[in-house]
This record gives C-alpha cells, structure tokens and sequence, in this order.
C-alpha cells in the first residue's frame, strides 16, 4: 500500500533555483535568435537601410543645429543613430512578443507559463532574456555603423548600456501588454501600422522636436507624449554619457506602468489566454 | 489504508463550469483520480477536454468549482500543484529550431533544476525512449512520434506525480501509438504515478484503466472501465460510449477507427 503519499508543503524555490530559471530563458531565447538567421539578418538590414539610404537622402534636406548633447553641428547619419537603435529594440519588443500569440510561438508561451515558477518572475524573464538580445542586435549596428563614421565617444558604448537595458524593457513590456490586449491585430503588418510607424514617426528619432514644433504645435506635443520619444532621448544622451533626467523618469515610469499592465493581463483570471482560448485550443 | 488519513487524490475535479463568453464549454464537471492510476478523459472533439486542460494547468483560471493536485489546490497554491503536474499539450511545444537536449535542459531550468541534474536525467529518459543517439539532432528533424515521446520525456523530467496529455497520439501512426500508450501504461505500473490521458479514440482505454467520459461539456460517467460497462449495461467500453452520448455506432466508428 502507498500509503506514505501525504500533502506535505513543497518547499519554496531556493534563490539559485530562480537563478536557473532566468539563465535558462535568456540562454533559450539567445540560441533562438542565433539560430534564426533572418530575423537576425533583417533586424540588422532595417537600420542600415534608414542610415545608408534615407539619412543620405535627407542629409541636405534637414539641417540640424547644435542641440544638446552634441556639442558640434552633426551629420542627419549621426542625429538620427539613437533614433534607429531605439527602432531595433521597438521591432525586436513587438516581434518577439508577438510571435508568442501569434505564431507556433504560442506552445512555448503555454510551457513557460505552467512552469511552478511565479508568473510575474516568468514574464519579467522573459522580457530580460528578449532586452538582452536587442543589446545584441544593437551592437552589431554599432559596430557596422562606425564604419560609417557615427564615432560616439568611446565610453559612450559604456554608459549607453542602463539606456538601452531600460528602453528594451519598456518596449519589450509594450509588446508584451500589446500582445494580450489587442485581439484585433491578427498578424505584423497590423502592428506596424498602427503600433511601429505611428510611435517611431511622431518621435524625436528622425527630426529633433523643436523643427516638429515649428511645423505643428500639437504634434509636438504628441511626440512629446510619445514613449519613444523618451527611450530615443534617454539613448541618445547615454551615448554621449550624459542622462536626460525626464526621459529616463518618463522610461522608468512607463516600464513599470506596461509590466505591471502585461503580468495582470497574462493573469489567467483576466487575460488573453481565456480570451483566446476557443481558438487557441486546437491550434 | 488503516494508518492515518487517506492520501488525497492525484487529481480532483470539483463542480467545475467555464464558458467562452455565453457559450458553455463546461458544466458542473466533477470527479476524482486516485494515486497510481491510468485514468482515460475519453471525449469527442469538441467536447471540453481542452478547456479542462487549461484550467488544470492554470493557464485558464477556474472561476467556479475546485481543481486539486494531491489536495494542493490549482487557484491557491498554484506553485505547489504546478510541480507535481507534467503536461504535454495537445498542439506541439517543442523548439524546432533547438536540439532535444536544448529543449529539454530548458524546461528543467524552468522547474528549478540546473544543467548538469538536467542532463543526467534527460540522458536517463532518453535511453527509456529510445532516442538517446538523437540528443543532439534538431528537433525539426525527428519524426511526429519521437516529437511526441520526447515531450513526454520533457514533461517527466522535473518527476512529476501526476502527467496530463491531451490528445497525445494526435496524427501519430498505429505503431507510434502504441508505443507510446505501453510507455505510459509501464510508468504507471512501475513508478506509481498518476496519468490523465484526453482521447477521442476509443480503442486507446484498456480494461484496466478507468475512464471519465466528457460529452459537450458534461461527466456522463466515470470509475473503473469495467463499472462504466456495467452501469451503462453494454458489453464493452465501445457500447458504453455510444449509450451514454446516445451517439450510434456507426456515428463514432470515424472517431474511433
């Protein structure tokens, strides 16, 4: 007789055991990304094509005037640089959440989430492990685009680190809240219409705000209410080594506003899972 | 069973309902399977064996009624029931573009368990499947039925008490089939572990299993193979089937063949 089966209270999970369970999501999701050589290609090829192409092109037509932090005039290249790096981590935010709901990705959104692990520490998770892989894409952009003469100063590549690590969790929190909210945008193109371009458009990436006020005050004022326009100043300034202190309070606040958002919309009492679960079930 | 309290139940289902909105997928669903049991949740498509799923597994909050794993409750003490629990869910979970160990190291890291006890135990489980020569091929590059033994061995690898699948042997072939129902059916047998395993076919419940029949939302019966027969007052758990869904046999011989 197995009689010896009781309910004994499981003891709770050590702290390298929630050590371990972080490791391994950002260790997984590294290797997807290794191995998905596209996504890596084509996150790599989006900002190249606005730096070799489009910032050629607007060199001559926008001229930009000495704002902080640059010290010198600057080439349209050099302006619009924390504006693109920002865009990869928006892209790579979007995607990798996204692709949980949407495609085969969503079987590994169930295996992590019946994991006995807490749910707001897998999700957090999750967001660090896709953060530290946009600091990937980032870098490789860096380093291609120093070839191009974009030279930040070299600590610049030091102190940017906090910038991106805290816009990357920002727009990867946004994805996230974005992903379990919003039922109607059933595949990308959707998202980059009416998420991507509307948010990377009416921000300071491609024009500083005060040539933005001049043209329309009110679209000012929306860009200066856009988030991104925060995580661009927030990297830019961190490139530079300095901290734009609004932007960073902006970032973190928002951040903490979209996590928060996410881990009660992945709760199972409210969420998307049960929303979407006649569907999901089969798929 | 003299000493002490009974040991509670592998899983209890208690007077659970759930809904799509106003449609019903689930009413007033209870039942029971003890420690060490093959418990069959036999059910047409469609019938709710899905949603049930996702609320044992959490991943839908049970709203009303009670879902217990070894009297750990699944909406209060959701860690502690999760542990025990192995799933293998209907669609496939694995990474394709990962090896079978990646896969596998993965999900332990998600239980708590780090890379070294993770390879010992995967490389142990992998001999059981057989598939120990394959662990470092790709997972996109094993057939449908090792896809399936080695999410079984993934959801075995934290040593769960109790393994739920659902719909396992889905687009399987005859002999994969039953490969795999014999591997469950001898993990039960040897380790006394609990399994609940969803089907549509009927010809997957042994005799000695017991069953719960799910039909558009409701237990029509459950218990001991041989009881439903008997209560149903059919020959087989086939006859049962068709008497309690008042499906004719012809109707299911499709689902069943």
């Amino acid at each position: 007789m197995t009689t010896d089966v009781t309910i004994r209270s499981e003891a709770r999970f050590s702290a390298p055991q929630y050590a371990i369970c972080l490791a391994g999501i950002i260790w997984r999701e590294g290797l997807r990304f290794l191995h998905q050589r596209e996504r890596f290609i084509s996150a790599l090829v989006r900002p190249l094509v606005w730096l070799f192409i489009f910032a050629a092109g607007f060199r001559q037509v926008l001229g930009v005037s000495i704002i902080p932090p640059y010290e010198t005039y600057v080439l349209y290249e050099v302006y619009i640089t924390p504006g693109l790096i920002a865009m990869i981590q928006l892209f790579n935010g979007m995607q990798s959440s996204l692709s949980m709901v949407y495609d085969r990705e969503m079987g590994n959104m169930r295996t992590l989430l019946v994991s006995p692990f807490p749910r707001w520490y897998l999700l957090s998770s999750k967001l660090i492990a896709g953060t530290a892989v946009s600091l990937l894409q980032v870098y490789a952009f860096l380093f291609i685009a120093w070839f191009w003469e974009i030279e930040p100063p070299p600590i610049g590549y030091l102190t940017v680190i906090p910038a991106l690590v805290l816009s990357g969790l920002m727009l990867g929190a946004l994805g996230m809240l974005i992903s379990s909210v919003i039922t109607q945008l059933e595949n990308f193109a959707g998202v980059m219409n009416f998420v991507i371009f509307p948010m990377f458009f009416a921000s300071s990436a491609l024009y500083p705000l005060w040539r933005v006020q001049e043209g329309s005050p009110f679209l000012y004022y929306v860009c200066q209410a856009n988030p991104f326009t925060h995580a661009t100043e927030l990297i830019r300034f961190a490139l530079y080594g300095q901290v734009n202190w609004i932007s960073l309070a902006v970032v973190c606040g928002c951040t903490a506003v979209f996590m928060v958002g996410a881990i009660l919309a992945y709760d199972p009492a409210r969420g998307l899972l049960a929303r979407r679960g006649d569907r999901g079930g089969a798929a | 069973m003299m000493h002490g309290p009974a040991p509670p139940p592998a899983l209890t289902v208690e007077g659970v309902s759930y809904a799509y909105g106003s449609r019903p997928a689930l009413a007033d669903v209870s039942f029971a399977i003890a420690p060490a049991t093959f418990a069959v949740l036999l059910g047409l498509n469609g019938a709710g064996k899905t949603t049930l799923f996702s609320l044992i597994t959490r991943l839908f909050a049970t709203k009303s009624g009670h879902i217990g794993i070894f009297g750990h409750d699944v909406a209060r003490t959701p860690s502690d029931a999760l542990r025990l629990i192995g799933v293998v869910f209907q669609s496939r979970t694995l990474d394709l573009d990962l090896s079978v160990m990646q896969n596998l190291t993965y999900h332990a890291a998600l239980h708590g368990i780090g890379r070294r006890e993770a390879r010992r135990r995967a490389d142990e489980l992998l001999t059981q499947i057989a598939l120990a020569d394959r662990a470092r091929d790709k997972v996109r590059n094993l057939s449908g039925g090792q896809m399936r033994r080695v999410e079984i061995a993934r959801a075995l690898l934290h040593r769960p008490r109790l393994l739920v699948l659902d719909e396992p042997t889905v687009g399987l072939d005859v002999q994969s089939r039953a490969d795999i129902l014999t591997h469950m059916r001898a993990l039960v047998a040897r380790e006394g572990a609990s399994v609940l395993w969803a089907t549509h076919l009927i010809d997957e419940v042994a005799p000695s299993d017991d069953v719960v029949v799910l039909h558009q939302g409701r237990v029509l019966a459950h218990g001991p193979v041989a009881r439903v027969v008997t209560d149903a007052g059919a020959s087989d758990i086939r006859g049962a089937f068709a008497r309690l869904t008042k499906i004719s046999l012809a109707d299911t011989a499709d689902e069943a063949a």
